[in-house]
């Protein structure tokens, strides 16, 4: 036993000189971004604004800039990929077998848990709170605890770059290939510590939303005058409640096998390697649907506000949005039909499966109803929702057929099947999060982002998806199965020929996406969003400044209407003034700022580290120092802030006035047009 | 009143290209579908009996789907495009949020697919279990599948003899597959013949199977099982009754014997460079596997990577 453990220099990939270059090159950014904030003098701004920062707007930022980031390493593996099975008909390529499985593992579960899960979660952190109402989510300290949680997950995935290697099993890591006989290195070990690290902080997530939402609402918001957006969050955030805890006590099982020698999934002294493929999709089925309903949510949202029109339905959508909750969890077994399980088992759980269909389904024709009599307006985050419904229509029916079980005896574990996830996943996850990211941009930091480029990140985006998917479909009907670093089948060639095509194509959507975030920033203060209102909204996000002062909203708003700020807005325009008369400010206790987040994250890091390479001092050390945050926080004895009143009068006075101004201008264009009406 | 004729006759004639695109869209689709099953050499291009109904569950599946999906997506683009704010000629209903009958509708449609596919996904499950023996006058061949890291090792139990990454079976006749596993999971799956099925360790599985007519099929591991993955594909070559049993004798009459050092060889990592058989079995070898009386594979035994692709031409 030394004293660093396995950890040796040998670790270093000094002999492989892509994932050397790779990772040098990523530790050389870092480096010289840290050194340019230091150097700048802009440190002590983001510890005291970002790093620290207990506001939920903040948080949810961080979440979606981890997540923007993540999505440029998952997509770079996508290239690798990509270009590998273009280059491997009957040749090596250039990623050796151990290389590419390291490549497509670590590309499916970046994507998975450090792209759409941060993305999902940060759009939700920082418009719940505001749809709802009210100042904060219901644990503020904690929230930073589960982002900054989830960004160490990240890191250490990262790390695997540099130090060692990364899980090569797939982004699941199936026993026994994933037990220690089979896989001795610490790749499996990287994978298992980064998502008990992350998962603690998304199962907070969970708790923190659900208390949120169930417990910190606007008077007068009862269930059924939520914004869908919070009825999905909702739902999203029970099934993280219920279904995390099976993934922690999974990879718990897996990591005792591997540490201590027990026998849970081994196949050999008692254990079965069937359980863990159970209890990982009775985890992983319900994760689908706690990615895929704030994207409904916000596809609801989207629709409702561009074309101008309460979204149809509500009531069935609220429906259709618990029943998708609660079937998600009885269909798992649909993942593995071709164990073996019996015609009575499979028939039951396909036809669960296609179940969830039918929700699905009304959700689909509800959105068109939505538009049905509204007045279209085809913005960026409105193209985002009509590319999603074509594109999720065909992976709804791809999906249906794997659910099928004699067509996915034929279908599972091809590419077909790959497609059909990736239709799904970018289709509705990925195209929901952009239009997300688009339509709420403003309210976060007070301009709009550009629409030319928004419009062209989204056509080269949705054409890219099915260049590069559309051939995966073609090539898994003709017997391709996933994860092959070579292959001797002529008729495949072709196709991921095309395939790169799509990746690239993709590529150029990305840079438009980088290119509008640059362009928008230069020209922000054309771009300004001064009413608070961009879009003519129709939830209370609207209702307050862009970007919304720390409190949100100086006085809670009473809510009388499914769609509070649409209807406040219409009864301003009918009495020609603002609904409300100006209260009297009272002082805001707002929660102080805290470190107990990121210092916790870093002892995780450090401990996960020591766990992965076996340096049992630091794992004690860390998880002593840990122990020891939670215990000063605890401690503490001074946790909130006071907002006096002359500053919460200040802040709202001149929302009010860019209200008051805003109204009293749409008050005389309506004049102009109904003197113009008879001449008409 | 003119211009509002002129708008339904508009919408008139916007509704019957709506249609006609359905249709066609249909057939385009139908067409491709029916280019992949000529082109393709794998489930869209059956080579026995279970192939051949997993392939027309596949298809029947598809085209009761695209019935509705393909009139939705163009019921999206065609409102959306309609409705559009810079439309003149659009009647706005900007109260028109809840209609019982809308509902009744959205709510019965996809439940009537969903009831129909789900009697199809019942019925097809049980036709189709891959334990269910087929009906035949030929007895089946039995073959006992084991896959290894990284190569396929079939047995011929009631001949005595076994190959290596080369499925030999008479066609015309059911094959009696038992599949497991020696060490970390595969998939066995010969896309042309049907069904595939997980390979375990210290389980064995059944599976049956026909090829109609000789030929040529690739077969190949669908699970990811370690470096060697990509080269555990292997033909299963289905020849006729009489040239089966010339390959037995030839089989019987030449190469290594298959005791237990000899399987303790197989079980370690590596890519065999091509084919080969054994002119004789251990009695008793897969049962031994399947009970564990023979350890696993003991995989890398070191954490560096192990295989370098082989078999590459």
């Amino acid at each position: 036993m030394t004293l660093l453990g396995k950890l040796t220099w040998q670790a270093i990939p000094l002999h492989e000189p892509l994932p050397l270059f790779s990772g040098a090159a990523v530790v050389i950014i870092m480096v010289a971004i840290v050194a340019w904030v230091v150097i700048k003098g802009y440190l002590p701004y983001l510890w005291r604004e970002w790093i620290t920062s207990v506001d939920h707007k903040r948080i949810g930022v961080m979440y979606c800039i981890l997540a923007g980031v993540m999505l440029l390493r998952g997509f770079i593996d996508a290239i690798m990929m990509r270009t590998q099975q273009v280059m491997a008909y009957n040749a090596p390529g250039f990623l050796p077998p151990s290389h590419f499985a390291q490549v497509f593992s670590a590309h499916g579960t970046i994507m998975i848990f450090f792209v759409a899960m941060p993305f999902v979660i940060g759009l939700m952190n920082v418009i719940v709170p505001l749809q709802l109402g009210v100042r904060d989510v219901a644990f503020p300290t904690l929230n930073s605890v589960s982002f900054w949680l989830t960004a160490a997950g990240a890191l250490l995935v990262n790390l695997s770059l540099v130090v060692g290697e990364f899980d090569r099993t797939g982004w699941l890591p199936y026993p026994p290939l994933s037990e220690l006989a089979y896989s001795p290195g610490v790749g499996v070990d990287y994978y298992c510590w980064s998502l008990q690290i992350s998962g603690v902080g998304t199962l907070m997530t969970g708790i923190n939303f659900v208390t949120t939402i169930l417990k910190l609402r606007a008077p007068g918001m009862h269930y059924t005058r939520m914004p869908m957006f919070c009825w999905t969050a909702l739902a999203s955030n029970l099934l993280i409640v219920a279904a995390f805890p099976v993934l922690t006590a999974t990879l718990a099982m897996l990591l005792l096998d591997r540490y201590v020698g027990f026998h849970f999934f081994t196949d050999t002294g008692g254990g079965n390697s069937m359980m863990f493929m159970n209890l990982i999709w009775a985890w992983g089925h319900p994760e689908v649907y706690i990615l895929v309903l704030p994207a409904f949510g916000i596809y609801s949202e989207v629709v409702s506000t561009f074309s101008s029109k309460p979204l149809f339905g509500y009531r069935s959508m609220i429906y259709a949005t618990m029943a998708i909750c609660i079937i998600s969890f009885m269909v798992w077994l649909h993942h593995f039909f071709t164990m073996g399980a019996g015609a009575d088992v499979n028939a039951i759980f396909g036809i669960a499966s296609m179940i969830i269909a039918v929700p699905t389904g009304v959700k689909i024709f509800n959105w068109l109803f939505t538009m049905y009599g509204g007045s279209v307006r085809f913005t960026t985050p409105m193209l985002w929702s009509i590319g999603f419904i074509v594109t999720f229509a065909i992976g709804g029916l791809t999906g249906v057929l794997l659910a099928v079980p004699p067509a996915d005896f034929q279908l599972h574990n091809s590419v077909f099947l790959v497609a059909h996830f990736h239709n799904v996943i970018i289709g509705a996850v990925i195209f929901g999060v952009f239009a997300g990211y688009v339509y709420w941009f403003p309210k976060a930091f007070g301009f709009t982002l550009d629409e030319r480029l928004g419009k062209w990140a989204f056509w080269l985006w949705l054409i890219g998806f099915w260049v590069a998917w559309g051939p995966g479909y073609v090539v898994g009907l003709e017997g391709m199965t996933r994860r092959l670093q070579h292959y001797d089948v002529a008729e495949w060639h072709p196709w991921l020929v095309v395939a790169e095509g799509g990746v690239l194509i993709i590529l150029l959507g990305i840079i438009a996406q980088i290119a509008q975030i640059v362009v928008s920033v230069r020209t922000r203060e054309q771009r300004r969003d001064v009413t608070g209102d961009p879009w003519d909204g129709r939830n209370l996000e609207w209702a307050t400044a862009s970007p919304p002062p720390p409190f949100n909203f100086a006085v809670l708003p009473d809510v009388t209407d499914q769609e509070p700020y649409w209807d406040m807005k219409a009864r301003a325009r009918e009495i020609g003034q603002l609904t409300r008369p100006e209260p009297e400010y009272q002082p805001i206790h707002m929660p102080r700022n805290s470190p107990t987040g990121f210092v916790t994250a870093f002892l995780a890091v450090v401990s996960g580290f020591a766990l992965i390479w076996h340096i049992w001092w630091l794992v004690v050390l860390g998880l002593a120092g840990a122990y020891a945050t939670f215990v000063v926080f605890a401690w503490r004895d001074h946790d909130e802030e006071l907002i006096p009143a002359e500053e919460v009068a200040r802040l709202d006075r001149a929302n009010r006035a860019v209200r008051s101004a805003a109204l009293h201008h749409r008050q005389l264009r309506r004049e102009v047009e109904t003197q113009r009406e008879p001449r008409q | 009143m003119s211009a509002f004729a002129g708008g339904d006759a508009a919408i008139d004639r916007k509704r019957s290209s709506a249609a006609a695109g359905h249709v066609g869209l249909a057939l385009i689709a139908l067409v491709l579908l029916g280019q992949l099953a000529g082109c393709g050499r794998a489930q869209l291009q059956p080579a026995g009996p279970i192939s051949d109904a997993e392939r027309k569950i596949l298809l029947d599946s598809v085209v009761i789907m695209l019935a509705i999906v393909i009139p939705t997506i163009f019921a999206t683009l065609g409102v959306a495009w309609w409705y559009r704010a810079s439309n003149p000629r659009a009647r706005r209903l900007p109260d028109f949020v809840y209609s019982g009958r809308v509902e009744l509708i959205v709510w019965s449609i996809p439940t009537l697919v969903i009831i129909f596919l789900g009697g199809i996904a019942w019925i097809s499950s049980h036709d189709l279990d891959p334990a269910q023996p087929l009906p035949s006058k030929a007895a089946p061949l039995d073959i006992q599948v084991v896959s290894l890291d990284w190569k396929w090792l079939f047995i011929y139990p009631r001949l005595g003899i076994a190959s290596v990454n080369r499925l030999e079976v008479p066609a015309g006749v059911p094959l009696h597959l038992m599949v497991t596993s020696a060490s970390v999971w595969n998939a066995f799956w010969v896309p042309q013949l049907g069904s595939m099925l997980y390979c375990m360790n210290g389980m064995s599985g059944t599976l049956y199977l026909e090829a109609d007519r000789p030929g040529v099929y690739r077969g190949e591991s669908a699970m990811i099982s370690g470096d060697g993955f990509a080269d555990m594909h292997f033909d299963t070559d289905a020849v006729t009754q009489e040239q089966f049993n010339a390959w037995v004798t030839s089989t019987r009459n030449a190469g290594p014997v298959l005791d237990d050092p000899a399987y303790r060889g197989l079980l370690r990592q590596s890519v065999p460079p091509h084919p080969y058989t054994y002119r004789s079995v251990r009695q008793g070898l897969f049962a031994d596997i399947v009970m564990q009386r023979l350890p696993p594979g003991e995989g890398p035994r070191g954490a560096a990577p192990n295989v370098h692709p082989v078999g590459l031409k």
